[in-house]
């Protein structure tokens, strides 16, 4: 069993990056999510495990570094908030076309513009549909507890390696914030030279050896036919995950008439919606979404004959909805409730909003 | 002895005093006739064979004319984003600080787009090499105005002549590195002649010299030509670089420390 503390949700981050033999972490200082590095910084892992840790000049040079770093086969992470995820945008799209492993946080805070730093679920469309230009996408994974936040760092790492793609921890600002116990995972050694040219010696960008090809980390083929070719591979790979790595969870659901779906924060506030909701007899359970991309499509499907109508809960103004839509193809009511712009919604209005929707109250 | 026996005889191993590096691969160019960029491949490879680095080397190339520069140094190659080179050596040389790295990039990349990153590298001396060719033009896009186009210099998007009073001056990059204490050597070189690439493989070496004793970041300068873009032919450039640029960008050593 490791060790067990009570921890910030942006704190566990960096002692979860550490303790999975991440190689390095480059980013640059924005609001609600700060302490992923001043953690870093105190914690001094190039001295512990050989971590390598820079405050960029700017989100922009902080995701080309994590693109460097991947090219070379290490296990590279940046963080940062919305504004900051949007200068991002074009590293990330250039390590989904280099089909480059890496991990990328992001503790959402409301906009859109400089917006707030209070929380919210707004870049949701910026996760999962792509952000930068391309037909790209990232595995994304929501966390919903300081504990799933400690878990997801090596997730990420393990799926994104796998896959040779991004890998994005959604949360914000309520998660990144908030303290809970949580365990931290066991120290895993980093990655020798020898070990990333077993894993990685294809692509990996370590000074070419004779007889070997050389590698090129890189997006560009000015060939049409090839790139095509080049997108349908990608393409591929975006559906092997959306039958191997869907996740999700159930809470209440064998029985309910209706169905909240909704990630991150906004689950936590279900379940509390829930017992108000079972307490006055209305019967609904919740549909938690783990992985945003890949979506739990079939899982909400499975759902259909058996619920009366879904409400979308999201701190956005309505983005995943869309998804759910997509998933029951009219065969049931689907509905959104959703505050933003920093504004966290009360299980008491969620449950408001699930009567005024269903209930005909 | 007939002629062919001669030269038979000739052409033997004990003979020969110039062979095409093998770091240099056998692809044919795309650059322009009468462009700069073959031959700086040319020196780096030449001198990346001298010093036996070639397994230890790894390149970071730009956007622009030289964003294809992978296809013909036979070594590892990272391809980056627009100006963000220096963001990528950054990275490597910090995860990898027994590697030879270095960027390659144009004005456009360097100067314009990838301003901060080039002048926050420097300035946190990473461990890397800084090749930046300066033809004051941009080539790829077809040859619109760079921070390094002269004063009066045409091009596509200065039609009437570069108007300092609105477009601002020619950057003098190299200058301001130089006032960055994280660099350690600065020079501004040319390839238009035999002797100016001797000098230039001298500074490539002394550069990647200094990469092995960890001293820090080197900046090479490159000033050299567009015929394309200069819409002129090979010898002109030469001659319009001689005359209008060496003097604005003077050749020389900067900073040496």
């Amino acid at each position: 069993m490791g060790d067990i503390r009570l921890m910030k949700g942006n704190e566990v981050i960096a002692e979860a990056a550490i303790r999975c033999g991440c190689d390095g972490y480059f980013g640059y200082p924005i609001t609600p999510q700060s302490e992923i590095m001043e953690t870093l910084m105190i914690r001094r892992p190039e001295q512990e495990t050989g971590m390598v840790v820079v405050q960029a000049e700017s989100e922009v040079a902080a995701i080309n570094m994590v693109y460097g770093g991947a090219s070379c086969g290490k296990k590279v992470m940046t963080s940062s908030s919305s504004p900051g995820i949007s200068l991002k945008a074009e590293g990330i799209t250039y390590l989904a076309g280099a089909e480059l492993p890496a991990l990328l946080v992001n503790i959402v805070r409301g906009g859109p513009g400089l917006g707030t730093i209070q929380p919210a679920q707004s870049d949701y469309f910026q996760a999962v549909k792509g952000g930068g230009h391309g037909d790209y996408k990232l595995i994304v994974l929501a966390p919903a507890s300081v504990q799933e936040m400690n878990d997801f760092v090596d997730l990420s790492f393990e799926l994104s390696f796998k896959y040779l793609n991004p890998a994005m921890i959604l949360s914000d600002g309520v998660i990144g914030q908030m303290m809970e116990k949580v365990e931290l995972s066991d120290f895993k050694p980093r990655w020798t030279a020898e070990e990333i040219e077993k894993i990685s010696g294809s692509w990996a960008t370590t000074g070419k050896k004779k007889g070997i090809k050389r590698r090129i980390s890189t997006s560009l083929d000015l060939d049409s036919a090839k790139q095509e070719v080049f997108n349908h591979k990608l393409q591929a790979k975006y559906r092997a995950m959306e039958e191997n790595e869907v996740r999700f969870e159930k809470i209440d659901c064998d029985d309910a008439d209706y169905l909240f779906v909704a990630y991150g924060s906004s689950a936590r506030i279900c379940q509390k919606a829930i017992e108000i909701a079972r307490a006055k007899g209305i019967k609904v359970g919740l549909l938690r979404p783990i992985t945003l991309f890949p979506y739990p499509t079939k899982q909400i499907q499975e759902m259909l004959g058996q619920v009366k109508g879904i409400l979308s809960v999201e701190m956005s103004a309505g983005q995943m909805v869309e998804d759910v839509r997509l998933a029951v193809e009219g065969k049931v009511p689907v509905e959104h409730f959703g505050r933003y712009g920093g504004i966290i919604p009360t299980p008491d209005e969620v449950v408001e909003a699930l009567e005024q929707n269903f209930l005909g109250e | 002895m007939t002629a062919t026996t001669e030269l038979k005889n000739i052409i033997s191993e004990e003979n020969k005093v110039y062979g095409k590096t093998s770091v240099l691969l056998d692809n044919e160019m795309h650059y322009c006739p009468g462009c700069t960029h073959g031959v700086i491949h040319k020196a780096i490879a030449e001198v990346i064979e001298d010093m036996d680095i070639q397994e230890e080397t790894i390149g970071v190339s730009p956007v622009g004319c030289s964003v294809l520069a992978y296809n013909y140094l036979d070594i590892d190659w990272q391809q980056a984003a627009h100006g963000r080179a220096p963001a990528l050596a950054t990275a490597t040389t910090r995860l990898m600080p027994e590697k030879y790295v270095f960027t390659y990039q144009g004005d456009g990349d360097l100067a314009s787009i990838g301003c901060a990153e080039i002048m926050h590298a420097c300035n946190r001396g990473e461990n890397i090499v800084v090749f930046f060719v300066n033809n004051g033009i941009y080539g790829m896009t077809g040859g619109q105005m760079a921070p390094t186009t002269l004063e009066g210099q045409v091009t596509a998007t200065s039609p009437y002549g570069r108007d300092c009073q609105t477009t601002g001056f020619p950057m003098k990059i190299s200058e301001m590195v130089s006032l960055l204490p994280g660099t350690r050597y600065v020079t501004r070189e040319s390839a238009e002649t035999a002797g100016a690439v001797r000098k230039l493989k001298k500074a490539v070496k002394k550069a990647f010299a200094n990469t092995r004793e960890n001293k820090g970041l080197s900046f090479i300068e490159i000033v050299g030509t567009c015929s394309s873009g200069w819409k002129q032919t090979p010898v002109q450039s030469n001659e319009w670089m001689k005359e209008h640029m060496f003097p604005y960008y003077p050749l020389g050593t900067l900073k040496d420390e």
